[in-house]
């Protein structure tokens, strides 16, 4: 699983190199389409996903601790992750009506692709709460058997540290 | 050896092997005429060379391919392959078709070929690869289908393991990913696109995972590490394979029409592919350090080892050097791809294809491993080989080199031909490296003629002699101590 993080993190680390060179080569581009996005729907995103990420660390504590409450952190973990793609869904639809999309300039071209893999990652990331919580709820983890389920909760914690990158380089950073 | 019907393997292996002395053999042609350009001209001209070298590479690949897998899942699924007759049957199919399209190539010229063979009903013909005429794509489809339904049936009826299931899931692909040979749209930069939904997406997609599991088959079997253990491995490596080279197609679409962004697509996601190519040298090593048995078949181990370090050099490394956009800027289609190409093929193809033959090949004879003086012989073909492949990629890279700082990296570029020219004096010594190859061939071919059974069966029992009493000194002394 540390292998997969790894490899994860270097992919959207290479797009965030990628990304800070062609703004340093082309500010004026960049600031104009930062301007057009939407950085409080960013902000809701931001604490929808580390709020997520809260009820997972939660769940998994209650867990180790054998408490009952671990079933519902880990269940409202998921609606609160929803509210992230729905929001981000929101903005491409409010963009895309403004006739921006992936081939308008470089700035737009990163925001996509950058945004995009990440919202797919949060969706992957959804699927494996719901599929954890699916197996909480038919006791498959127990305290001395927990490796799967903290290994999910990895995932989604990497999955808010990548967002907690983006947004500032994407959104706030001029 | 454990089932009667894994013995089917052989005819496809030593059809592979044919087939792989013709590429090598048009290989020198094609690398002659590059020097001495009306050489053999007009009765086989350069195009013809080159495309009768890289279609049979394909074809005989793909020999390697099925063979193996008629040889691996019955092993893995603990069960006789579901039908042996209908692999004879296809393969005989096969081998006929593949021997006249070439024969097609040779004897007819190639616009005559697209007339007689119906290329005016569906066109597929003309482009690099896929060359092949109508009704030998069709041919490939139907005996495509077939071998995967034969051996498709014999993992259902049997045991799975996850060395099966990902070899079918990578043969499935390979079909699957073929169907696109037969849309070709229009216009060229469509053409292009969908072009390498089969070429990249063989070689550096789902031929990734057939040479993953073939790997991981012969590990378990000279190694005895436990399954588990290579299964993980395997799993990471697929993964990695899959998560890199799907998207790492964009690498390709750089500079001939497709939309920008494949630029950032194709250079953060093929930058990342030589880690697949990384892990498998990784896991080969490791596992043979693991090594729970001494298996007496070496030139099987070296083979496992070499196919995991030359794939690293010759897919990830010479790969890498012109994946960013950039760089590839400069060096698109130049001699670099063509340096990268032979390395990579051979490292990761021809070699993987060679290490499951030179383990399954003597237990279909009925011995364990050849005797050591054949095995001698077949590891002086690998390194003979291997070392002319490393010698043949470094004076396509010079070429390749001067190519671009002579006609792309440079305010004054010079005309194609003058560049050509310059460039002679590799191109000859890639010739030399190139006859290496061939007497390496050589060697290795008449390894399989040298020794009887009754020799190769004294050298094992030395071999698991020696074993068992090393294994008996370590208890004794275990039990001293205790």
């Amino acid at each position: 699983m540390w292998i997969f993080i790894i490899a994860e993190l270097s992919v959207f680390a290479l797009l965030f190199l990628l990304f800070s060179y062609l703004r340093s080569s082309d500010s004026v581009t960049f600031l104009a389409g930062q301007q057009t996005l939407h950085p409080q729907a960013g902000l809701i995103n931001t604490v929808a996903l580390l709020t997520s990420s809260a009820c997972v660390a939660q769940a998994v504590n209650a867990v180790r601790q054998n408490k009952s409450a671990a079933f519902g952190w880990l269940l409202l973990s998921i609606p609160v992750g929803c509210i992230y793609i729905v929001v981000k869904l929101w903005e491409y639809q409010q963009l895309v009506r403004q006739g921006f999309d992936l081939d308008t300039n470089h700035f737009y071209t990163g925001y996509f692709l950058l945004t995009g893999f990440h919202l797919l990652h949060v969706v992957l990331g959804i699927v494996i709460l719901g599929f954890m919580s699916v197996r909480l709820w038919r006791g498959c983890y127990l305290p001395s058997q927990i490796s799967g389920l903290e290994s999910g909760a990895c995932y989604w914690h990497m999955v808010d540290l990548v967002w907690v990158i983006l947004f500032p380089l994407i959104y706030v950073i001029h | 050896m454990k089932y009667e019907s894994q013995k089917v393997a052989r005819l496809y292996f030593i059809a592979a092997l044919g087939l792989f002395v013709g590429q090598i053999l048009f290989g020198l042609i094609m690398g002659l005429q590059y020097v001495v350009g009306d050489f053999l001209f007009p009765a086989i001209p350069f195009n013809v060379a080159r495309m009768v070298h890289t279609n049979l590479l394909i074809v005989w690949l793909l020999f390697g391919f099925m063979g193996a897998a008629y040889f691996l899942i019955p092993e893995e699924s603990e069960t006789e392959l579901w039908s042996p007759k209908l692999a004879i049957v296809l393969f005989w199919v096969f081998l006929v078709a593949g021997v006249l399209t070439i024969l097609g190539y040779l004897l007819v010229p190639y616009a005559r070929l697209a007339e007689m063979t119906g290329n005016d009903i569906l066109p597929t013909m003309g482009r690099e690869f896929l060359e092949q005429p109508l009704l030998t794509k069709i041919g490939i489809v139907i005996v495509a289908l077939g071998f995967v339904f034969n051996v498709g049936m014999t993992v259902l009826r049997g045991r799975k393991t996850v060395i099966s299931t990902i070899l079918m899931i990578g043969l499935i692909g390979l079909a699957v990913m073929f169907l696109f040979s037969f849309y070709n749209p229009e216009n060229l930069v469509r053409d292009k696109f969908y072009w390498w939904w089969v070429v990249h997406l063989w070689v550096e997609g789902v031929w990734e995972l057939i040479l993953g599991s073939l790997l991981a088959f012969v590990l378990i079997k000279v190694t005895g590490v436990d399954r588990e253990v290579i299964e993980k491995w395997l799993y990471m490596i697929v993964a990695m394979a899959l998560i890199t080279g799907i998207l790492g197609t964009g690498h390709h679409y750089f500079w001939i029409g497709a939309p920008e962004y494949w630029q950032w697509l194709g250079s953060v996601f093929s930058a990342m592919e030589p880690i697949p190519f990384f892990m498998m040298t990784l896991f080969a090593f490791n596992m043979v350090n693991k090594r729970r048995r001494e298996h007496p078949n070496k030139a099987a181990i070296l083979w496992a080892m070499g196919t995991g370090v030359m794939a690293f050099l010759g897919a990830g490394v010479w790969g890498f050097l012109h994946t960013l956009a950039p760089i590839n800027y400069y060096t698109h289609g130049t001699q670099l791809t063509a340096a990268h190409g032979h390395m990579a093929f051979y490292g990761a193809y021809a070699m993987v294809v060679m290490c499951i033959i030179s383990y399954a090949m003597p237990l279909m004879r009925g011995r364990i491993a050849n005797s050591n003086k054949a095995q001698v012989a077949e590891m002086w073909g690998f390194w003979l080989m291997t070392v002319s492949m490393v010698f043949i990629t470094l004076f396509l890279t010079a070429a390749g080199v001067v190519q671009v700082w002579l006609q792309r990296y440079t305010d004054t570029p010079m005309p194609f031909m003058l560049v050509q020219d310059k460039m002679a004096i590799f191109f000859w010594m890639r010739e030399v490296a190139g006859v290496f190859f061939l007497g390496g061939l050589g060697v290795y071919l008449w390894s399989f003629f040298i020794g009887t059974d009754a020799d190769a069966a004294r050298d094992n029992a030395k071999v698991l002699a020696k074993v068992s009493t090393k294994v008996r000194e370590e208890s004794t002394q275990e039990t001293a101590r205790a």
